[in-house]
């Protein structure tokens, strides 16, 4: 009986021991409970949270290009797709061959989607056609209750209403490549494109606009249960441009009429671009959906680059258009007057080298404003070995030639204008005075763009004020460019004096371009003619009378026109490049009186540029 | 001395009624219906696929919890014999069956319900070995050759289980047992030799445990070193215990689990929902309750006049406890994940049936603890 009693008091004692031991582990997984949930409880949230929260990227809108009018030069466009979500199929293939009857689908493409479909999750949506057609888009809207799992889609796409007219000054967008994935995140978003020329690159990052952010909650395999939060995207700067784009339309057609062609209209006093255009061009349509190689192939064999906007890229001599160049060099040096005459007789001895003026059995006996009248070689030749090269080639860079004019474009070349100096530098050579006189009629070394050209019009018609050119308006609200630009000491007595020779040269019956004078007495035109040649014509070919339409398109020489309008109060300055077109006055200047005569009916400048209005 | 069971007193099926344990019933009526609410916030809201199938199953296993606690503990006394050669035979039977190419199971498919032998060994042992104990003197329990029997009584099931593999089950059953030894008044040495045995054979065991126990062991001494790997149930129960803060996130709120971070929510994890929706205050409640009921199983313990009755309401009370501290550590990171459900509350028939079994044992206990239950 004591055994029994010891044995119930060991009993007890232990099963005393045994609930002490249950309590003390409960309250052990208590206490870590409160650890857990209390001491570390914003540790977890935190993590909780990131857990179920994802941020989701928005895409902004870019912001618009438009013309001086306000007229959209590249907008965004709605962009239809139809989508497939698989968990929302009954049976996949089956719905793709429903579309089918509403749409037109390649076989290739049905695979393609089945092949995605079969990779990402089943709630992920998979894209089986864009681009669609409102009709297509309302085909299949009607017919959705019988394509399950089927939904339509909208997104944007970058689009270019003016087409191949606009493609060299707005450029394009397209794909980010992976070089360029770094710089800002929004780029990783699928289907972000940014600007890869033009416009559309220079202003990039203010068109590009602020991506908005989306909190979204998701579950474990990533799938969106509800949206949090939206802060909502901002849409880009628009760039409004000085361009005219009807006028640049119709500068782009007319120059379509040539095999290669360049063309710029600005305004004299403001240096504002009204027209940029470069033939041939392409659409910049194409490649915002993305070019097959084929296509871009195409594009860079065909011999008239339509890639380069040859308008600020191409480099040309400039022939006969740079005898106002010389010429002023000689005044402000004052070692020519207005009354000093020289005879032409064909050609001009120096030395031992002959040099050949373009008029067979020359000119007779001409001053300054005959000799820009008729465009007399000899005449320059001769003033030149007085003025030498480095005062010519200073007064060129002071007209805007032989550098970067600060324009808008990337794509912009610096032309060359040499001297001793620069042939010393790159040759090692001394200067030959032959060359000086090669220089002075626009051969040899020297090259400009019909940019520059433009500008070198405008400071010799001005009033001498040193305007460079310029396109971009507005940048959102904000005025990129202060057209104030300062007067340089030219006389003006001489600048009247080149004006008056330009005028002769339209306006003068014996002037180069007499032929493509306006008749409209208050659009009348002034200007001047050049012819560039691309090789020399050897002595054989000049003794032969080849002439220059015989020689193959690639020898014959480019036909360069820059002229002003209206004369009595000149406002737009044109130059003009017709690569290999002939002669100045016979291809160029008939374009240049197209594009001034356009240029004077529209009159861009009288409207002002228009700020952007915000909502 | 073989004898017959004699009646002391025979008491009115009404008495028996009034004797059943309606205090314990109503707590073990509470942890289940906490168990319904997760299984309804588990499946987002719904009664389906969860709450109401374990409700049914509750309702069954409640009945039979009532017919085990009305049925006279001197039956149960001479069924713990044949329960355990029973159990001993099944575990034998799946393990046949996984040889034969049925694959690696645990469970007899009984058709309406899956059978866990493992789960019959739980109680099994425990009766066999408070039988065993029964009528032992203090001077039995001191001596070694007294407690071969008892000893072998529990490791030949675990050795069975460890074959499964089920490391979890078998260490229950060790656990189960060894507090019996102690309970019944064996020299604390013996204890000491036995942990110093378990401590020498760990490196042993390391060696045949399977892959993935020993990745589970590995995972559990740094759970963050493979946050996306075997660490991730771990790590996403941690997240969603320790967003519910103080006050949790709400019914039906849990994110953790309604987004599925949360891995076996409706079974293993059942408790880690609860307290991501109902907070500190919900998981110590559920604590509370579960502590009750151990103490009110030690009660039980504690009044039988009998040892089998003592020793079976102590040992089934103490199996039903490592149940609970075995799977709350777990889904805490305070034991490696070994696949344990919480009792009453998880989503499953097997262990809701085996645990009201053991309740109704225990209650059984108390209505019949005047019972003289005499050694056979």
């Amino acid at each position: 009986m004591k055994k029994n009693q010891d044995s119930a008091k060991i009993f007890t004692r232990r099963s005393f021991v045994i609930g002490a031991l249950q309590v003390s582990c409960l309250a052990v997984l208590g206490g870590r409970l409160a650890w857990l949930q209390v001491s570390q409880g914003a540790r977890y949230k935190t993590l909780s949270d990131k857990n179920r929260i994802n941020i989701k990227m928005l895409a902004p809108s870019r912001g618009q290009i438009v013309d001086r009018f306000g007229v959209p030069l590249a907008v965004n466009n709605q962009n239809f797709r139809v989508l497939i979500i698989p968990e929302q199929a009954d049976d996949i293939p089956k719905s793709l061959r429903a579309l089918q009857n509403f749409i037109e689908i390649e076989e290739e493409q049905i695979q393609k989607v089945l092949k995605q479909v079969s990779k990402t999750p089943k709630f992920v949506p998979v894209e089986i056609k864009d681009d669609l057609s409102w009709e297509d888009v309302a085909r299949i809207e009607v017919n959705l209750p019988d394509l399950p799992g089927l939904s339509i889609g909208v997104g944007e796409i970058r689009a270019y209403p003016y087409g191949i007219s606009t493609a060299h000054i707005v450029g394009y967008v397209s794909a980010v490549s992976k070089t360029e994935v770094h710089q800002d995140p929004v780029l990783t978003l699928p289907g972000f494109k940014i600007g890869k020329t033009g416009v559309e690159k220079r202003f990039d990052l203010d068109m590009r606009g602020k991506s908005g952010n989306a909190e979204v909650e998701v579950n474990v395999i990533g799938r969106e249960v509800r949206e949090l939060k939206r802060d909502a995207s901002m849409t880009g700067k628009r760039v409004a441009l000085t361009i005219d784009g009807e006028l640049q339309r119709f500068s782009q057609n007319r120059l379509g009429q040539e095999k290669s062609a360049s063309a710029v209209i600005m305004d004299a006093h403001t240096g504002a671009v009204y027209s940029l255009a470069s033939s041939p061009s392409f659409d910049p349509n194409i490649f915002t959906k993305g070019l097959s190689a084929a296509m871009w192939e195409e594009l860079l064999a065909d011999p008239g680059h339509p890639l380069t906007n040859k308008a600020i890229a191409g480099q040309y001599p400039p022939g006969s258009t740079f005898k106002m160049v010389t010429a002023m060099a000689a005044l402000e040096a004052g070692l020519i007057t207005s009354h000093q005459t020289s005879f032409c007789p064909g050609h001009y001895e120096y030395g031992t080298d002959r040099f050949h003026c373009w008029k067979r059995g020359g000119h007779g006996t001409v001053n300054l404003i005959d000799a820009l009248t008729q465009s007399c070689d000899v005449y320059f030749y001769e003033i030149s070995t007085k003025v030498g090269i480095d005062k010519i080639a200073a007064m060129a860079r002071k007209l805007g030639l032989g550098e970067k004019l600060d324009f808008d474009l990337k794509e912009e070349r610096p032309g060359l204008i040499p001297d001793k100096g620069w042939k010393m530098g790159r040759f090692g050579e001394v200067w030959r005075p032959g060359e000086t006189i090669v220089a002075s009629i626009g051969q040899g070394y020297i090259q400009t763009t019909p940019l520059q050209l433009a500008v070198m019009t405008a400071r010799l018609i001005n009033g001498g004020y040193a305007v460079k050119p310029w396109m971009t308006g507005y940048v959102g609200d904000q005025l990129k460019v202060d057209p104030k630009w300062p007067k340089m000491d030219f006389n003006k007595w001489h600048l009247d004096l080149i004006t008056k020779g330009m005028n002769r040269v339209v306006n003068h019956e014996k002037g180069t371009a007499h032929g493509s004078k306006i008749e409209e007495s208050h659009m009348q035109m002034g200007g001047k003619t050049g012819t560039a040649q691309v090789r020399r014509i050897t002595m054989k070919q000049r003794a032969e009378g080849v002439l220059n339409a015989d020689l193959p398109w690639k020898s014959r020489h480019h036909a360069l026109f820059v002229g002003y309008a209206p004369i009595h109060k000149p406002r737009y300055v044109c130059s003009v490049v017709v690569e290999h077109g002939g002669g100045g006055s016979s291809s160029a200047a008939p374009l240049a009186r197209e594009l001034l005569v356009e240029a004077q009916k529209r009159d861009p400048a009288a409207t002002p540029l228009q700020v952007e209005k915000r909502a | 001395m073989a004898g017959a069971i004699t009646i002391q007193s025979e008491k009115s099926f009404l008495r028996k009624v009034r004797q059943l344990n309606w205090g314990l019933m109503i707590l073990i009526c509470l942890v289940a219906c906490i168990g319904f609410a997760a299984l309804y916030s588990a499946a987002g809201g719904n009664f389906s696929p969860w709450a109401s199938k374990q409700l049914i199953r509750f309702c069954v296993g409640a009945v039979i919890m009532i017919a085990i606690a009305l049925t006279d503990i001197r039956f149960w006394y001479r069924l713990s014999w044949p329960c355990y050669i029973a159990g001993l035979v099944l575990l034998i039977a799946v393990e046949i069956m996984g040889h034969i190419g049925m694959g690696a199971q645990r469970w007899i498919d009984l058709g309406f319900m899956q059978l866990q032998p493992s789960e019959v060994m739980k109680i099994a042992v425990v009766m066999v070995l408070a039988r065993y104990f029964h009528s032992a003197t203090l001077e039995d329990m001191r001596s070694i050759r007294f407690l071969i029997v008892p000893c072998l009584i529990i490791l030949t099931p675990v050795a069975l289980v460890l074959l499964q593999p089920d490391l979890g089950t078998s260490l229950m059953i060790v656990m189960a047992g060894g507090a019996m030894f102690f309970i019944a008044g064996a020299s604390l040495w013996i204890f000491g030799i036995a942990f110093a045995a378990a401590a020498a054979s760990v490196p042993v065991t390391w060696h045949f445990l399977h892959d993935y126990q020993k990745q589970r062991v590995l995972t559990f001494l740094d759970p963050e070193s493979d946050p996306l790997g075997s660490g991730y149930h771990i790590t996403q129960s941690k997240i969603a215990l320790g967003s519910g803060g103080m006050e949790g996130k709400g019914f039906l709120q849990g994110t953790q689990s309604h987004l599925n971070f949360l891995p076996e929510k409706q079974t293993d994890f059942i408790f880690t929902l609860w307290a991501e929706e109902w907070g500190l205050f919900g998981g110590l409640v559920l604590l509370g309750l579960f502590g009750l009921i151990f103490l009110y199983g030690l009660w039980i313990a504690s009044r039988s006049r009998h040892h089998y009755g003592r020793y079976l309401a102590l040992g089934l009370s103490v199996n039903f406890s490592l149940y609970v501290f075995i799977n709350i550590a777990m889904v805490m990171g305070l034991i490696p994940v070994v696949g344990a459900p919480l009792p009453l509350v998880s989503y499953g028939g097997t262990a809701m049936l085996a645990v009201l079994v053991g309740f109704g044992l225990i209650m059984s206990c108390n209505v019949y603890r005047d019972s003289k239950v005499t050694r056979v």
